[in-house]
């Protein structure tokens, strides 16, 4: 569905994303995780056409999409959230969903009922008179996910939905994801809540200093001996495997 | 919601059947006079509010549209002799066409902010030392329109004529603005004001919804220019591109509240009735324009909203309910 092929953008001297090969599928959640500064995010706006690739495409069903507008890859099917969340302050939920939902219909008795009903899909039915600057971190995260949802897209691209949020949130969250994706709408996330990503994902890649440095099923990388080394230092995979045998 | 509405259209048809009323009960000229400005004043600052009051494109150069459809219209009058009834239209389009033009310049470069309203101020002084200096516009003389009263000169004997000529103005404005409140293209506007890079993610082509408010912005102030040379028979460079008349557009709107309805009409009311009550009992010069602006400052301090804030009752950001 979605391929990225040798994507690469450098901000100065600095490789923040090389030559990256990631290709997801229909109807699955794909995730990418990294430590921090490992260029997730910079994929995920190359994707999206908020930064202009320096070489690579990126390919959605078929077509062409590198380096066009947001808004044109909006209309292809492809929508991004937010990992720093990017409400319209002044707006009330719904309103906010409404502006999605805008995208398929010009009507606005039929904009205001998609937008209830992705309200409702997600979890915020309740709250959608409330004015968004007054809404939770969880409330924000939600409304990211309803408002791209509301464009009606084939591929999600969500950016640490998760970020900020505590256990009972997450859970609620990855159930909302679960059934959006049973919905036939395909999943892309980037995430940093280790446990949200085996629960969830079906396939994940592995970026670090903006090279993939892994990829394969979430159980086959948290064994990986190169992912442990990005996360927690190098020669750790050495020891870990060294104190569990000890302690064992 | 049907009560609600109900009393909406009562409040609109009440409204409409007292401002016309008004040259008839109110027989003093002075006061029709000063009430014309006041709707004047309204109409340019809704042609400032769709633009930045919506769209939140702050404009510090409103006055192009309304200095470039005075020229138009008048030019078209006094070399062609194309009446003004026709050349309004000419000066709407000319006003939409350069909203377009500096539209295209400043959004194509992403100029947004403080940038934006720097360019636009920029474009005005341009605009103003253009006509100073070029012969079509009579350049630093001005154009002096000859008086010959008629629908098709768009002048009038008796000042209700004028009256009655801004008061359809401002209705046309507030019907755009309620349009813009309803519709898609409105969603998208204040979706752009509030966050632009959110509204692009989700479809809305921000380059394309900003050149039609700009062009819509252009063309009412277009409009208001033919307006006003039919009123005041002359126009010159300092008076069609006065930063004075920016400001005044950007005024009456934040004072009476940005991206809504009615806040330009209200703020337009206020700062009138202030700046002529302060007139009138104040003899020491200047000090008027003091007391003016302490009050000015008070209602944008204690007012972030506009004056429309208080009437207009927002559901407060709940923390405690607002639990996802």
């Amino acid at each position: 569905m979605l391929e990225v092929s040798g994507l690469s953008k450098s901000f100065g001297g600095l490789a923040a994303v090389n030559q990256v090969n990631i290709s997801v599928d229909e109807g699955r959640i794909i995730s990418l995780i990294g430590p921090n500064g490992a260029g997730k995010t910079t994929l995920f706006a190359m994707v999206a056409g908020f930064l202009k690739p320096d070489a690579g495409t990126v390919t959605f069903e078929g077509h062409d999409i590198t380096g066009q507008k947001p808004h044109r890859i909006c209309a292809h099917g492809v929508v991004r959230t937010f990992q720093v969340t990017q409400p319209f302050a002044t707006l009330s939920t719904l309103e906010n969903i409404m502006v999605g939902a805008y995208h398929r219909t010009a009507n606005r008795h039929l904009a205001e009922e998609q937008a209830r009903a992705v309200a409702d899909q997600v979890g915020m039915g309740a709250l959608l008179e409330q004015a968004a600057e007054g809404l939770t971190v969880a409330g924000r995260k939600r409304l990211e996910l309803a408002r791209a949802l509301a464009t009606g897209p084939k591929l999600l691209l969500l950016d640490e939905v998760m970020a900020g949020l505590n256990p009972a949130e997450i859970d609620d969250i990855v159930r909302v994801i679960k059934g959006i994706r049973d919905s036939g709408v395909t999943i892309f996330l980037i995430e940093h809540v280790m446990k949200a990503v085996v629960n969830l994902s079906d396939f994940t890649y592995v970026l670090n200093d903006g090279v993939l440095i892994a990829e394969g099923t979430p159980s086959e990388i948290a064994a990986d001996a190169n992912v442990i080394e990005a996360y927690l230092g190098h020669g750790a995979a050495e020891r870990m495997s060294g104190d569990g045998a000890a302690h064992a | 919601m049907n009560a609600l509405q109900n009393k909406t259209t009562l409040l609109v048809v009440a409204g409409l059947v007292a401002s016309a009323l008004v040259p008839v009960v109110i027989v003093n000229k002075f006061y029709i006079d000063i009430l014309t400005l006041i709707l004047f004043s309204a109409f340019l600052g809704q042609s400032w509010n769709i633009l930045g009051g919506y769209a939140g494109q702050f404009s510090f150069g409103g006055v192009i549209f309304f200095g470039t459809g005075a020229y138009a219209s008048s030019i078209l009058l006094t070399t062609f002799g194309i009446p003004p009834l026709i050349g309004i239209f000419a000066a709407i389009a000319a006003g939409a066409l350069t909203g377009a033009f500096i539209g295209f310049i400043s959004f194509r470069y992403g100029l947004r902010g403080s940038y934006f309203a720097l360019i636009t101020l920029a474009f005005s002084e341009v605009f103003r030392t253009i006509a100073n200096s070029v012969e079509f516009t009579g350049g630093g003389v001005g154009i002096f329109i000859k008086h010959a009263p008629g629908l098709a000169n768009l002048q009038f004997i008796h000042p209700a004529g004028y009256y009655y000529m801004a008061l359809g103005m401002v209705i046309i404005s507030l019907a755009i603005a309620w349009w813009l409140e309803r519709s898609r293209f409105g969603a998208q506007l204040i979706a752009i004001r509030e966050n632009e890079d959110a509204a692009e993610a989700l479809g809305v082509d921000a380059f394309k919804c900003k050149m039609y408010a700009i062009m819509i912005t252009g063309a009412m102030g277009g409009a208001a220019g033919t307006f006003y040379a039919q009123k005041y028979l002359y126009i010159d460079p300092p008076i069609s591109y006065s930063i004075g008349t920016s400001v005044e557009m950007l005024l009456v709107t934040i004072v009476g509240g940005m991206g809504t309805i009615f806040g330009p009409l209200i703020g337009a009311f206020v700062l009138h009735i202030v700046n002529e009550v302060a007139r009138h009992f104040i003899d020491t010069p200047g000090l008027s324009l003091i007391v003016y602006g302490v009050i000015l400052i008070a209602i944008i301090g204690y007012l972030p909203n506009g004056l429309i804030g208080l009437f207009k009752r927002r559901k407060k950001p709940d923390k405690e309910t607002s639990d996802a």
